[in-house]
Order: C-alpha cells, then structure tokens, then sequence
C-alpha cells in the first residue's frame, strides 16, 4: 500500500536528486546534497526503517556535506599558495 | 560531437527504461515483503536478548560479525584520510595560514552554548539506546562527533583542537575498534562462540540490557565519534600547525 506522503517523498527524492546534479557550483552543491540527504531520511522513515533514517540524517547532511566543504577549502587553499 | 552523444544516449536510455519496467513489474508491493528470517527474529529477538529494537538485535548480536566488518571498514578510512592528510615534512614551507578564530558574533556563541550540551547528551542517549529504540553506536557517535564541530565553528580552531585534541581521539578510535574484537572474545572465554551474547541480559526496555549488544553499541559509539573528530582534526589540525 502506497500512501500520499510516501509518492510525494519518492518526488522529493527525485527532484532533490535532479537539483544535486544540476548545481555546478561545488559550494552550493554541498548545501544542496545535505537536503538531499534530510528528504532521502524523511523517505526511509515514512517506509518504517528509522534506524537507516538516523544514519542517512547524521551521515548524510551532516558529515557528507562537511567533508565536501572541508576539502574545498583545503584545495583553495592550496591553489591560493600556487 | 553533440550529435553522437544523443544518438548514444537514446537507445541507451530506451533500452535502461525498458529493461527497468521489467524489473519493476515483477517486484512485490511495497510494504509486502515477509522473508522467514525477518519473521523469526521478529518473533524471537525481545525473548531472546532484551532488546526491543530488532535491528539493533540484528546488527550487534546475531550478525554481530558482519557489524565488525563495517567498523574496521570505517576505521580503515579514517586512518587513509589522516595519512593521505598528514602534511610531509619536507614541503613544509609553506606560507602559514592564519588558524580559524573566534567569530565575532555574539549570536554564533550563544548559539554554541546550547548547542554544545544538547548534542552530547542527544549522542550519548542515542549510543547507550541502540538496543531499546532505533539508533544505535554508528548513529550516536556521529551526533556525539558533531559537538566538537559546533565548537569548531562558535570557538575557533584552538578551541577545537583543545577539546579533542588528536592524541586523545587517535587513543579512542583504536581502543573503541579493538574494544568491539575484545568483547567479542568474552563469548570464547565463557566456552561460546566468538561474538556470542554472554553478558547479563537485564531488564527489557532499560539502559542497561540487552548483554553484549548495549556494550558493543558503546564500544561502536566510541570509535564512530573519535574517528569523525579525528577526520575534522587532520583537516583544522593542518591550518594551525602552518603557524
């Protein structure tokens, strides 16, 4: 049984993905990965799997998005240096 | 150029789509779906072991070995990403980076202060109730990781590497790694199998229950959470030792 909140999730989780790809500024596209990341967490809660929902929330818009900005920085860094 | 792209991109996509349909048509309705195994430790898990949340049971007893496996994948990463990190001694002079400071902003603190406490108890819980209610060590480590980042960002990379200095988060991601291989031989020593829940089961729906599978979750928790510091320190650590 497929309810309301379940299909619109899954078209969250297909927009979501779609403006992931979209984004081209690597910046910007770490911001959009972690909603990305709570929307696919809202998906697997809704389809009962609150565990996978936890670790796909902490890893996924938490520590994803962080190791992303962390390393653009380290790589300006490096290129401001030459 | 553009041209061959879509010529090869369409058949692509037709056939994917087709083949996809396929697949699709011949799966069970969502929500369906009752494998013998689910079923049985569904029905045997809450008996068996104390533990109200099956996944848990799952993960940290019945395929506790699988759940080693994942740690010392985890654990493997984090000491690629410190040595592919660790600056060579010998390119070492390079301009100096000024390390993070303090913000000025008296909101971003504030904001820290409540922050701070809330993640750590939030983590703590998370870790020490996996076998009671979803979470669990992997979970909670990452949210008891994120306080040192809050810090990290309301007080500056001093502050930081103060609070979890990389000494102390190297020390508890080995001991919370070798920890879980350690508690896995307890069930050796009672005469078991390896990995075996041999500790007192408790009382069903507490803290402290469930036998190995609360203990393993800490050990899991430890490791998760020294490892994640670990990683954001190799990544500050470079900025202040430049100075």
């Amino acid at each position: 049984m497929i309810g309301f909140l379940q299909i619109l999730l899954f078209v969250l989780v297909a927009a979501g993905g779609t403006a992931v790809v979209l984004t081209r500024d690597p910046v910007l596209q770490a911001i959009t990965v972690s909603l990305y990341g709570v929307v696919l967490a809202l998906l697997f809660f809704v389809h009962q799997a609150p565990d996978v929902a936890l670790s796909q929330i902490v890893i996924g818009s938490v520590a994803l998005p962080l190791m992303i900005l962390l390393t653009l920085a380290k790589v300006k860094r490096n290129e401001a240096r030459g | 150029m553009k041209r061959l792209r879509l010529a090869l991109f369409v058949p692509g996509a037709i056939a994917l789509a087709a083949v996809s349909g396929l697949g699709v048509r011949g799966l069970h309705p969502l929500g369906s779906w009752h494998g013998a195994y689910g079923e049985l430790l569904n029905g045997v898990a809450v008996g068996e072991r104390n533990a109200t949340d099956v996944v848990s049971a799952v993960n940290f007893d019945y395929r506790a070995l699988d759940t080693m496996g994942e740690e010392f994948i985890l654990f493997a990463s984090v000491i690629a990403v410190a040595a592919i990190l660790k600056k060579d001694d010998q390119e070492g002079e390079e301009e100096p980076d000024e390390p993070r400071p303090a913000p000025d902003s008296d909101a971003v603190r504030l904001l820290g202060v409540a922050l701070v406490p809330a993640t750590v108890i939030f983590g703590l819980y998370m870790i020490t109730h996996g076998q009671v209610s979803p979470g669990g060590g992997f979970q909670g480590g990452v949210v008891l990781a994120s306080a040192p980042l809050v810090v990290y960002l309301c007080a500056g990379a001093k502050t930081y590497l103060r609070i979890a200095p990389p000494a102390f988060t190297k020390l508890g991601e080995a001991a919370g790694a070798a920890g879980y291989a350690l508690i896995g031989c307890l069930g050796v020593l009672a005469a078991k199998t390896f990995l075996e829940n041999v500790l007192p089961l408790g009382q069903r729906g507490h803290a402290w229950s469930a036998g190995n599978i609360q203990v393993l979750n800490v050990s899991v928790g430890i490791a998760v959470a020294a490892g994640f510091a670990e990683l954001l320190a190799s990544f500050v650590e470079e900025i202040v030792e430049s100075k």
